[in-house]
C-alpha cells in the first residue's frame, strides 16, 4: 500500500492528476436537487465518446472518394466483421446526440440556466450545437448515397443566396462546379479531423465555464454564498474541493459530484441504453428517419430523388427555410432562428431563473415553443403539401414570437418569491 | 506591491521600466504587425487550395460550339460539365406559336431562377431563334425528347412542337417552359452562354449577346 501511495505521490508532484480529478469531478459541489433533466450533459459526453471511437473504426475501412465511398460503406456493412454494428452505432449515435442535446438545451431554458452568470456557458453550448450540426451534415454526405448528394446540393446552394460573392463561394466550398469527389474528400477531412477537434475543445471550454460559475438547479437557487456569510451549521459537511470553498461559503444544499451525481447519471445511462440498443438492433434506419431510403442508392447527379429532406434533427430549420418564399430572406430567417437562441441570456430580462417561480405566461411560452419546434420538425420532414406552406409560415412566426414575447414580459414579470435555500 | 516601502519605490520603478519604453513599444507593434501580415499571407494556400483544381477546371471548361451548319428546326447536342446541352434553331412559325399556349404553362414568364437574366424572356434566349437548354428534365433528370412538326400534339393539344419526357410524362414547350399539371415543376435550365462570333456559341460563361 505504501508503495502505491509513494508512486501516486511521485506522479502527483509531477502532474496534478488527483488535483484535477478532485476539483472537476470527485469534489465538485453539485446541488442536491438536480433531477432527471440534469442527466443529458453526461449523456452527451458518452455519446460523443461513442461517435469518436466508432468513427475511428469506420475510417479504417471507409474510402473517401466519389468512386469508392458508396462501395466501401457496403463493404463495411456486409464483409467487415461487426462492421454493420460499428456503422449503426455511429449513425444511431448521431441521432441520439441530437436527442440528448435538444433535451439538454430545453432543460437550460426551463430552469433559466443561461441567466447571469451563466451567459457564456450557454454561448459555448450553442457553439457546440453549431459545430455538431456542421459535423452531422458532413457525416451524412460521406456514404455518397442519393440523399447524401442531394442534401449536400441543397445545403451548399444555400450559400449561393448571398449577394455578389454567393456563386463563387459555392464553387469554393465544392471545389468544383458541382458537388463532386472533391467536395466529398474535403467534407471527410473536416468530419474526421477538424470538427471533432473543435467540438472536443468547445466541450472542454463548456465544462470549464460550468465549473467556474457552478451548476444551476431546478429551483434556480444559489448554492454559493459570499465568504463568511453562512453560519457554520449551514455549510456543507461534505468534502468539497478547496478551489470552491476558498472563494465561497458552499451551503449544505450540495453533494459531491462523485459518487452522488455520477451514480444517478449511470442509472439514466442504463435506461438510455435500452432505447439506444433497441434502435441499434431492431430499427437502425428508424423507418427512414435516421437513415433515409434514397441513401441506399448511389449518388447520381442526373437523378433527383422525389422528395429531399434533411435528417430529422435539421427539419425544424428546413421548414423555416421553406416557409419564406424568397431565397435570400429564407436563408437569413433560418440563420436568425439559430441566432435568437444564442441571444436568450440577454432576451430574458427576468432575474428569476426557474420556471417553478415564474409566471404562467412564461411556462405557457416555453411549452408552446417546444410544441412549435416539434411541429416545424414534422413540417420540414414530410412531403410538401399546400396546407403545410401556410402552417409552416404560422409556425415560423410563432417560433420567433417566443423570443419577442420573452423579451417583452420578462422585465416586469410577476414571479413568485424564490427561497434563499433549496426547499426540502 | 503596496508593502514596498516608499524609499525603495523610486528605484523599483526605474528598474521595472525598460531603458527606452517608446522604442520598445514601437518595436513590439512593428513586429506584431509584420507578423500578422505574414500570418495573413500564410493563410492564402489554405484558402486557395479549396478552389476547383486544374483537373476540375479542365473538366468543367467552357464549350465552344460552331453553329454555322445548324439548320432551321434542327437540334444539336453537346456535352457541358457532363450534362447534355441542346442548341435548337427555331423557325418563325415556332416562335410565333410560343405565346399561344401561355395559359397552360406553370411559369410562362420565367420567374423561377432557371436561366441567366438575359434569357428571362418569352424566347428564353439571347437571339430569338437560337435557344440553348440543359437537356435534363427538372423532375428526375431524364433527358426529354424533341418532338417537332406536329408530333407534340398527341401530348399537348394545339401545340405542334415541344419536348416530352418519356420517363414520367413532363411536357415543355419550345422555349423549355414547363406545362402545368406535370411532375416537373420548373422550366428547363438555360446555361450561361454567349456568342463569340455570329456562328460560334460559348457555353459556360456569360459573354456577349450578339458578336
Amino acid at each position: 500500500m505504501n508503495a502505491v501511495n509513494a508512486l501516486m505521490g511521485w506522479i502527483e508532484s509531477r502532474i496534478p492528476m488527483m488535483r484535477v480529478a478532485n476539483m472537476h469531478a470527485i469534489q465538485y459541489p453539485a446541488p442536491k436537487n438536480m433531477n432527471f433533466w440534469y442527466v443529458f450533459g453526461f449523456m452527451a459526453t458518452i455519446v460523443l465518446v461513442n461517435q469518436i471511437v466508432t468513427g475511428i473504426w469506420l475510417t479504417m475501412n471507409y474510402v473517401p472518394s466519389a468512386e469508392g465511398a458508396f462501395k466501401s460503406v457496403e463493404y463495411i456493412m456486409r464483409e467487415v466483421d461487426y462492421g454493420w454494428l460499428l456503422r449503426y452505432m455511429h449513425s444511431t449515435g448521431a441521432s441520439a446526440f441530437f436527442v440528448v442535446v435538444y433535451l439538454h438545451m430545453f432543460r437550460g431554458m426551463i430552469y433559466g440556466s443561461y441567466q447571469k452568470p451563466r451567459e457564456l456557458l450557454w454561448v459555448f453550448g450553442m457553439l457546440i450545437y453549431l459545430a455538431l450540426m456542421a459535423e452531422a451534415f458532413m457525416g451524412y454526405v460521406l456514404p455518397w448515397g442519393q440523399m447524401s448528394y442531394w442534401g449536400a446540393q441543397v445545403i451548399v446552394s444555400l450559400f449561393s443566396a448571398i449577394p455578389v460573392i454567393g456563386p463563387d463561394l459555392v464553387e469554393w466550398i465544392q471545389g468544383d462546379y458541382v458537388i463532386s469527389g472533391a467536395t466529398l474528400n474535403r467534407f471527410f477531412a473536416l468530419h474526421v479531423i477538424a470538427l471533432p477537434l473543435v467540438i472536443v475543445i468547445l466541450v472542454f471550454l463548456h465544462i470549464i465555464a460550468l465549473h467556474e460559475v457552478g451548476s444551476n438547479n431546478p429551483d434556480g437557487v444559489n448554492i454559493k454564498f459570499k465568504k463568511g456569510t453562512l453560519p457554520e451549521e449551514e455549510k456543507t459537511q461534505f468534502q468539497i474541493h478547496e478551489y470552491y470553498t476558498e472563494k465561497y461559503d458552499i451551503s449544505n444544499d450540495v453533494v459531491p459530484f462523485f459518487p452522488h451525481i455520477v451514480l444517478k447519471d449511470l442509472v439514466a445511462f442504463a435506461v438510455f441504453l435500452f432505447g439506444f440498443c433497441y434502435i441499434l438492433f431492431f430499427a437502425p434506419e428508424m423507418g427512414g428517419k435516421f437513415l433515409e431510403h434514397p441513401n441506399f442508392e448511389i449518388a447520381n447527379p442526373l437523378k433527383t430523388p422525389e422528395h429531399i429532406f434533411p435528417v430529422w434533427y435539421f427539419t425544424p430549420f428546413y421548414a423555416i427555410l421553406k416557409a419564406v418564399p424568397d431565397k435570400l430572406f429564407g436563408v437569413l430567417t433560418m440563420f436568425a432562428a439559430i441566432g435568437f437562441l444564442f441571444a436568450i441570456p440577454w432576451l430574458d430580462r427576468s432575474n428569476v431563473r426557474s420556471w417553478r417561480y415564474r409566471s404562467g405566461l412564461h411556462k405557457a411560452n416555453l411549452i408552446v415553443f417546444a410544441i412549435v419546434f416539434i411541429f416545424l420538425g414534422y413540417l420540414g420532414g414530410t412531403p410538401q403539401e399546400n396546407w403545410k406552406i401556410i402552417a409552416s409560415q404560422v409556425a415560423t412566426i410563432m417560433y420567433f414570437s417566443f423570443f419577442i414575447l420573452l423579451f417583452a414580459y420578462s422585465k416586469g414579470e410577476r414571479t413568485k418569491p424564490v427561497p434563499e435555500r433549496i426547499p426540502t | 506591491m503596496s508593502d514596498v516601502s516608499v524609499d525603495a519605490s523610486e528605484s523599483t520603478l526605474q528598474a521595472d521600466l525598460p531603458p527606452s519604453s517608446n522604442r520598445r513599444k514601437f518595436l513590439t507593434v512593428a513586429t506584431s504587425v509584420v507578423g500578422a501580415v505574414g500570418a495573413g499571407f500564410a493563410t492564402v494556400p489554405f484558402i486557395a487550395s479549396w478552389q476547383p483544381s486544374e483537373r476540375a477546371k479542365a473538366a468543367g471548361a467552357d464549350v465552344e460550339v460552331d453553329i454555322s451548319g445548324l439548320q432551321v428546326g434542327q437540334l444539336i447536342r453537346v456535352m457541358w460539365r457532363s450534362k447534355p446541352v441542346w442548341i435548337v434553331k427555331r423557325s418563325q412559325a415556332v416562335l410565333d406559336a410560343l405565346s399561344a399556349h401561355e395559359d397552360e404553362l406553370a411559369d410562362p414568364n420565367s420567374e423561377a431562377a432557371q436561366q441567366p437574366d438575359y434569357a428571362a424572356n418569352i424566347f428564353r434566349s439571347r437571339k430569338e431563334d437560337i435557344i440553348v437548354l440543359v437537356g435534363i428534365c427538372t423532375h428526375l433528370g431524364c433527358s426529354p425528347q424533341h418532338l417537332a412538326d406536329g408530333a407534340m400534339e398527341q401530348y399537348a393539344e394545339g401545340v405542334k412542337d415541344g419536348f416530352f419526357c418519356p420517363c414520367h410524362g413532363s411536357k415543355f414547350d419550345m422555349s423549355g417552359r414547363v406545362f402545368s399539371g406535370v411532375p416537373a415543376g420548373l422550366n428547363l435550365q438555360v446555361p450561361p452562354y454567349g456568342f463569340i462570333s455570329e456562328n460560334t456559341i460559348l457555353i459556360g460563361s456569360d459573354g456577349e449577346g450578339v458578336a
